[in-house]
C-alpha cells in the first residue's frame, strides 16, 4: 500500500477507545499490571470502584494528592482487598447505587497469601465483586520476595540461586472455582481482546467474579521491558499459562487451544530469574507444564 | 478524563486539606517522558495503522491522531514494547539525546 | 417503651435506632447476642441494613470501612481477641476519617483463655484514633450508641461503645427504648461530604509523603480535640429529647468530698455504694466515674479534683511495667496544675474478678494512710 493509500486507512482498534488510565503514572518501564489496569478499565468503563491493597499499584496510581484514574479507589490494608470491596458494594447498595461495578485489585501476595482468607471468605458469600489478581510471580512493590505465586526454579531476593523456589506455584484457580463461585477467568496482557472480552461478560455476571491475570515484571524477573508482551504471549502458547474460563466450578473452558506447544526453553531464557536453572531442572519445569495442559485437557471443553 | 498536563498541588495549610486522606489532583502533573533513555521513532512510511503499538503501551503514550499514531514523549517511559510488537517494524528505538 | 433486655441487646437496639445500613461482625463470647439480634432484626426487616458475616474480625472492619466510604452508616461489635484483631484496621478507620461505630465489650486478653471482664482489651487500642466510651448500665449503652454516630459523623472519627463483659452484656436491666421517630429527629441520615462515587472519582489514602503526612495527623488530633464539647453539647440536645443526659463523666457525691474515687464501666456504680457507705462511716468520699477515655476529658477531670484532697485511680487494666492506664491519664491531666491533689493508683478486677464494695473500702483505708504512692501500683484483692 502506497503513503497515499494509506492516508485515508482507518487506524485499528480492536478495544474500547476510552482511557481512563491517565498517563504520568509510576510504573516500571514495560510494565504488566499496568497494562492490566488499562484493559480491566477498558472493560467496566466509568461506573466502578477500585479496592486496591498494598501491591505494586498502590504505588503506581501516584501519592497523595494525586491518581492517575478516572474511577475512585480505595486504597485498603494488605489482606483486605475482598472485604473493602464487600462493604463498599452494601455501602452503595444501601446508599441508593445499584449500578456500580466494585472491583477488588490485588497482585499475587496480597491474593495467594495475605489477602486469602478474606477472599476466601468473601467467595464462599458470593459477594458481588470482581476479584482481579495481576500475577507478577513474587513480592514485586518490596523489592521480589518470594510469594507463593513464584514458579518453582525460580530466583527471588528471598529464594537466591544457591536456594531457589522448589515448590510449585500454588494453584489459585483450581481454589477459587473450588469455591463454586458464578465466574473464575485467567487472562493475559498479550490478549488484550480475550482479556476485556471476559471482563465484559463478567461484569454482567452477579456473584464473586474471579481473574487470574499474567502480568510480566521486567524488574522482577530481570527480563527486557520490550519483552513483556512477548513473554505473557509465550506463557499462553506454551501452555504454562492457558486461557480459561470456569463457571460455577464446574464448565471448564480452553479459550485457547495450542496445537503445537513450543519448549519452555526459550521462556525461562528471557528470564534473569531462571538463568541459575541446569538442563535437569529445566527438564522438571517442562514436565510440570506437560502434566497440568494434560490436566486441563481432560477436564475442559475447547 | 483526566486533564492533560495538569498542575501540581501545593497545600499551603492543614486547612486547605481535605478532612478524608483523598486524591484532589492528577498524576499527569508528573511528565515520565524524563526517565526515557530510548526513544520510539515511527516511520510513517512502513506503519500499517494495525493498532498494536497503540494496544500495547502501558503508559499509554500513544495517541491516535488523524488516524496516526502519534506518541506523547512528555510521558513516554521509552520501554520499547511498541517497537517490539510492531508487525511492520515501522518504530525504531533510538538513544535519546539531551 | 420500657424493655428488660440485655446489655449486648441494649448494643443491638442502639444500632437498630440508629439506622444502621451495613453491618459487619463476626461472633465472638461475649459479644455473640449483639449480632444474633441484628442479624435477626436485618432478617425480619425491622433494620433495613446490610449483614455481612464475614470470615473474621479483622474482615468485619474492613468491609465496615468500605461500607463506610461509600457513604453508608456502619455497624460493628466485638471483644478481646478480636478487637486486637482488628487492630490494624481500627487504625485504619481512624487514619481515614470513617465515623463508625463499634460496639466493645470488655474482656481480658488470652493466654490463659478468660472470657470474663477486664479493660486490657480496648485500652491497648487507646492510639487508633477512635473515641471511647466506657458504659455502666444498660440504657447508658444504648443512649451512647445513638450519640456515638452523631459525634462520630460530625467529627468524622470512629466511636468504640464499651461495656463489661456479663456485668452488663448479659445482665437484664429495664431500658427505655426511645421513639424511632424521636431518634430519626436526634441523629439524620449520614451524608459525607466526600465518598467514593464515580461521579467524583477521588482515590482515598493513597501514598502519603512526610510533606503531607503530619498535618493530616495534626487535623485528626485537633477534630478528636472537639469531641469533648461536642459530646457536651450533644449531651444536652438528647436530654431535652429523651430526659436522659449524657456527658464526659458522671460524679458522683464529688462537690464535698475529701476524697474520691476514679472509676470506669460497672465498678464505678460499685463504687457509689462504696461511697455511700463511706459516708455513713464519716468518710466524705466522692466517686467520679469516668464515661470518655479517648479524647481524654481534661478539663473536665481538672475540675472535679481540684476541689478535692485526695484521689484513688481504680483500674481494671494494666500497662505492664506502667500500671493502670486510667491512673496515667488522670496524673498527665492533673500534673503541673497548681492546687490539684496526690492521685493514687490501683490494679484491681482482672480477668472478671469481683469488684466489690469491701474493695473499694480497702483502697480507702490504704489511701488515707499516704499522702503520695510509696509504690507506684497497688494491688487489690490478689493473693499475695
Amino acid at each position: 500500500m502506497t503513503q497515499e493509500a494509506k492516508k485515508d486507512k482507518k487506524f485499528t482498534m480492536t478495544l474500547p477507545a476510552d482511557e481512563l488510565m491517565a498517563c504520568g503514572h509510576l510504573a516500571c518501564q514495560g510494565c504488566g499490571a499496568t497494562l492490566a489496569m488499562r484493559y480491566m478499565l477498558k472493560a467496566v468503563g466509568q461506573k466502578a470502584i477500585l479496592c486496591i491493597p498494598a501491591c505494586c499499584w498502590a504505588v503506581i496510581d501516584g501519592p497523595y494528592p494525586y491518581s492517575s484514574m478516572d474511577v475512585p479507589i480505595y486504597h485498603c490494608a494488605f489482606e483486605t482487598a475482598a472485604s473493602t470491596a464487600t462493604g463498599v458494594k452494601a455501602g452503595l447498595e444501601m446508599t441508593g447505587d445499584t449500578g456500580t461495578t466494585v472491583v477488588a485489585w490485588a497482585g499475587d501476595g496480597g491474593t495467594f497469601d495475605i489477602g486469602i482468607q478474606a477472599l476466601s471468605g468473601a467467595a464462599e458469600r458470593n459477594e458481588d465483586i470482581i476479584y482481579v489478581c495481576y500475577d507478577n510471580e513474587a513480592y514485586m512493590n518490596t523489592g521480589i520476595q518470594r510469594s507463593s505465586a513464584t514458579p518453582f526454579g525460580a530466583w527471588t531476593t528471598t529464594t537466591p540461586v544457591k536456594h531457589f523456589k522448589n515448590r510449585p506455584k500454588k494453584d489459585i484457580v483450581a481454589i477459587m472455582a473450588a469455591h463454586k463461585i458464578p465466574y473464575v477467568a485467567t487472562a493475559s496482557v498479550a490478549y488484550p481482546e480475550d482479556f476485556v472480552r471476559k471482563m465484559k461478560k463478567a461484569k454482567e455476571i452477579k456473584g464473586t467474579r474471579f481473574f487470574h491475570v499474567y502480568a510480566p515484571c521486567p524488574t522482577g524477573w530481570k527480563s527486557r521491558p520490550d519483552d513483556t508482551i512477548k513473554l505473557a504471549r509465550m506463557a499462553v502458547q506454551i501452555g504454562y499459562f492457558p486461557l480459561i474460563e470456569i463457571e460455577n466450578g464446574e464448565k471448564t473452558t480452553l479459550n485457547m487451544m495450542i496445537k503445537q506447544r513450543k519448549p519452555v526453553d526459550e521462556y525461562l531464557r528471557l528470564q534473569g530469574r531462571f538463568r541459575h536453572l541446569q538442563p535437569e531442572q529445566v527438564a522438571a519445569i517442562q514436565a510440570q507444564i506437560d502434566t497440568r495442559w494434560e490436566h486441563l485437557l481432560r477436564g475442559c471443553t475447547v | 478524563m483526566r486533564p492533560k498536563k495538569a498542575k501540581k498541588i501545593v497545600f499551603n495549610s492543614a486547612e486547605d486539606m481535605p478532612t478524608m486522606i483523598c486524591s484532589v489532583g492528577s498524576q499527569t502533573h508528573n511528565l515520565t517522558g524524563a526517565w526515557r533513555n530510548i526513544r520510539p521513532e515511527m516511520d510513517r512510511t512502513k506503519c500499517i495503522k494495525c493498532g498494536m503499538c497503540w494496544k500495547f503501551c502501558p503508559e499509554p503514550a500513544i495517541e491516535v491522531v488523524g488516524e496516526w499514531p502519534v506518541v506523547d514523549y512528555d510521558y513516554c517511559k521509552g520501554c520499547g514494547i511498541c517497537a517490539e510488537e510492531c508487525p511492520a517494524k515501522c518504530i525504531a528505538m533510538v538513544e535519546e539525546r539531551r | 417503651m420500657k424493655k428488660v433486655i440485655m446489655g449486648n441487646h441494649a448494643l443491638s437496639y442502639g444500632a437498630m435506632l440508629s439506622r444502621a445500613q451495613v453491618i459487619s461482625a463476626y461472633p465472638i463470647t461475649p459479644q455473640t447476642q449483639v449480632v444474633e439480634l441484628l442479624s435477626e432484626m436485618c432478617a425480619d426487616g425491622t433494620l433495613n441494613a446490610q449483614f455481612i458475616k464475614v470470615e473474621s474480625e479483622h474482615s468485619a472492619m474492613a468491609s465496615c470501612i468500605g461500607a463506610s466510604a461509600a457513604g453508608a452508616r456502619a455497624f460493628t461489635a466485638t471483644s478481646s481477641q478480636g478487637l486486637a484483631l482488628m487492630h490494624e484496621m481500627l487504625h485504619w478507620a481512624g487514619g481515614g476519617r470513617h465515623p463508625i461505630v463499634m460496639g466493645e465489650v470488655n474482656r481480658s486478653m488470652a493466654p490463659g483463655w478468660s472470657i470474663w471482664a477486664d479493660q486490657n482489651d480496648s485500652l491497648s487500642q487507646r492510639d487508633t484514633g477512635w473515641m471511647q466510651f466506657y458504659c455502666a448500665s444498660n440504657q447508658e449503652v444504648l443512649d451512647t450508641v445513638i450519640q456515638a454516630f452523631k459525634v462520630a459523623e460530625t467529627l468524622m472519627l470512629p466511636a468504640m461503645v464499651i461495656l463489661d463483659a456479663f456485668a452488663l452484656s448479659h445482665t437484664y436491666e429495664v431500658v427505655d427504648v426511645p421513639d424511632q421517630a424521636l431518634v430519626d429527629k436526634f441523629l439524620p441520615p449520614f451524608k459525607p461530604a466526600i465518598k467514593l462515587d464515580p461521579a467524583d472519582p477521588r482515590a482515598f489514602g493513597g501514598l502519603t509523603g512526610s510533606e503531607h503526612y503530619m498535618e493530616l495527623r495534626y487535623k485528626l488530633e485537633k477534630d478528636m480535640e472537639k469531641a469533648p464539647a461536642l459530646i457536651e453539647e450533644t449531651g444536652r440536645e438528647y436530654e431535652k429529647l429523651f430526659g436522659r443526659r449524657l456527658g464526659l463523666i458522671d460524679p458522683y457525691r464529688c462537690e464535698d468530698a475529701d476524697f474520691v474515687f476514679v472509676t470506669s464501666g460497672t465498678a464505678g456504680y460499685t463504687a457509689r455504694v462504696a461511697v455511700d457507705e463511706l459516708r455513713a462511716s464519716g468518710v466524705k468520699a466522692g466517686n467520679l466515674r469516668m464515661k470518655l477515655f479517648r479524647p481524654f476529658p481534661f478539663q473536665a477531670v481538672r475540675e472535679v479534683l481540684a476541689k478535692v484532697k485526695k484521689a484513688a485511680v481504680v483500674d481494671r487494666n494494666c500497662s505492664y511495667g506502667a500500671g493502670g492506664i486510667f491512673y496515667q491519664e488522670v496524673k498527665s491531666a492533673v500534673y503541673g496544675w497548681p492546687g490539684m491533689p496526690p492521685i493514687l493508683g490501683y490494679v484491681t478486677g482482672l480477668g472478671g474478678r469481683d469488684i466489690t464494695t469491701d474493695s473499694f473500702k480497702e483502697i480507702a483505708a490504704h489511701a488515707a494512710a499516704r499522702d503520695r504512692a510509696d509504690e507506684e501500683i497497688v494491688w487489690i484483692g490478689v493473693k499475695k
